[in-house]
């Protein structure tokens, strides 16, 4: 494949379509300033500042705009809350939709046939593969991304936390809690 | 089309496999594959909704053993061909042979940070929307041979009207050449047992985003 995607970029390049410069600093952006730890911050305000959690659940794309990420949202990205009564997951079955912009690339397990074509018909199996398990009268809500709406989830802060600075709290949110198929890390020394 | 890449539902596939501390590419050929395509796109000889329909269009065995950054070099290569912006012996040599096409813009390093932006996909409307919130709506039970964003596992299933969305391109006419044709898109949920039977988890909700001419009222 390496030699094959070398030919296209060199065919592309000398026929004035791409400038491989160009090429260059789209890599370095996703590798190194768009990434899950954008979303984090976000999740953390929102935990944070109860005023911003509603901006952010009435309107994601207006909500962080404030927080003047590399790459943009477009007009429709969209906050889902997890409470004690509903758990929400993201995916998209068709290819492999993803909020890039406050999440940064997807994994490979979430473009993968299994995560795709179960997530919609057996979201708690999906999570036990994931190690994790919600008692049986949760609700599982799963957002299939089928169009340009993109989506994240704002996982329960966890408890012992009181207090704590956002920038404390970014710490414990992972990328699978705002994909849905994981939980926040929980404060040193606190138990389930 | 009613291709392998609509996997909602299907079995066979096995677990799902986390891997811990996971690059953000496996290779380096993955990266420039995801920027060729971003600025190619830039160039304005093809949207996202027609890289999806190429990738959609290769051999179901070669969609489903192939990568996912493989996928999208696959489809590009083919949409390349299809645009008339490279030929076969060009790919194959690597190299140009033959003049280049015109295209809008190229994207240079300047231009990188503005154009990381998201893409816009929302449009005016041009007519009231036809259902409102709480709507029960059926998907309809269509089969277009073209690409299409409504899966098969809702199809001739009940739901009800969650968000109302706003106006978007319809990707089914983009695709075609027949342009934006801007539909209303909307949140519909269905209970999981609508979706998957009687005896499935009764704590299983799902939406998808549907665009107008997908749903019939219920």
């Amino acid at each position: 494949m390496q030699l094959r995607v070398r030919a296209m970029e060199t065919v592309l390049a000398e026929k004035g379509y791409i400038d491989p410069a160009a090429l260059d600093l789209i890599i370095e952006a996703f590798e190194t300033r768009i990434g899950p730890h954008n979303g984090a911050r976000v999740v953390a305000k929102a935990w944070a500042d109860p005023a911003f959690k509603r901006r952010l659940l009435d309107d994601a794309s207006k909500a962080i705009a404030e927080f003047g990420l590399v790459s943009r949202v477009g007009d429709h990205l969209i906050a889902v809350e997890n409470t004690p009564q509903r758990h929400n997951m993201i995916v998209c079955t068709l290819c492999s939709c993803y909020p890039w912009e406050v999440l940064g690339l997807p994994p490979v397990w979430y473009k993968s046939a299994p995560y795709r074509s179960r997530a919609v018909s057996d979201p708690r199996g999906v999570l036990a593969d994931f190690g994790v398990a919600l008692p049986a009268e949760t609700e599982i809500r799963v957002w299939d991304s089928t169009a340009e709406t993109r989506f994240m989830v704002v996982p329960m802060r966890p408890a012992g936390t009181e207090g704590w600075s956002e920038e404390r709290l970014a710490d414990l949110v992972t990328r699978d809690s705002m994909i849905g198929t994981g939980q926040p890390k929980r404060p040193a020394g606190e138990s389930s | 089309m009613n291709g392998v890449h609509d996997m909602g539902g299907m079995h066979g596939f096995g677990p799902v496999e986390p891997e811990p501390n996971e690059p953000v590419f496996h290779a380096a050929w993955e990266g420039r594959v995801l920027a060729m395509q971003r600025a190619i796109t830039y160039t304005g000889a093809w949207n996202i909704d027609m890289s999806r329909s190429a990738q959609e269009m290769l051999p179901a065995p070669v969609y489903l053993a192939s990568s996912y950054y493989q996928r999208w070099a696959l489809g590009m290569e083919q949409n390349l061909l299809g645009k008339g912006l490279v030929s076969v012996d060009e790919l194959a040599a690597g190299h140009a042979l033959t003049p280049a096409k015109p295209v809008k813009r190229t994207m240079t390093a300047a231009d990188v940070s503005p154009a990381l932006t998201r893409g816009q996909y929302a449009r005016p409307a041009t007519a009231p929307a036809r259902f409102r919130l709480g709507d029960r709506v059926r998907a309809r039970n269509i089969h277009p041979a073209t690409h299409t964003r409504l899966p098969r596992y809702v199809r001739g299933h009940v739901g009800v009207i969650e968000r109302i969305q706003g106006c978007h391109v319809f990707p089914d006419t983009v695709v075609t050449g027949a342009g934006e044709n801007p539909q209303w898109l909307y949140t519909v949920v269905f209970d999981g047992r609508e979706l998957w039977g009687e005896g499935s988890d009764p704590s299983v909700k799902v939406s998808i985003e549907a665009f107008e001419p997908y749903l019939e009222p219920a």
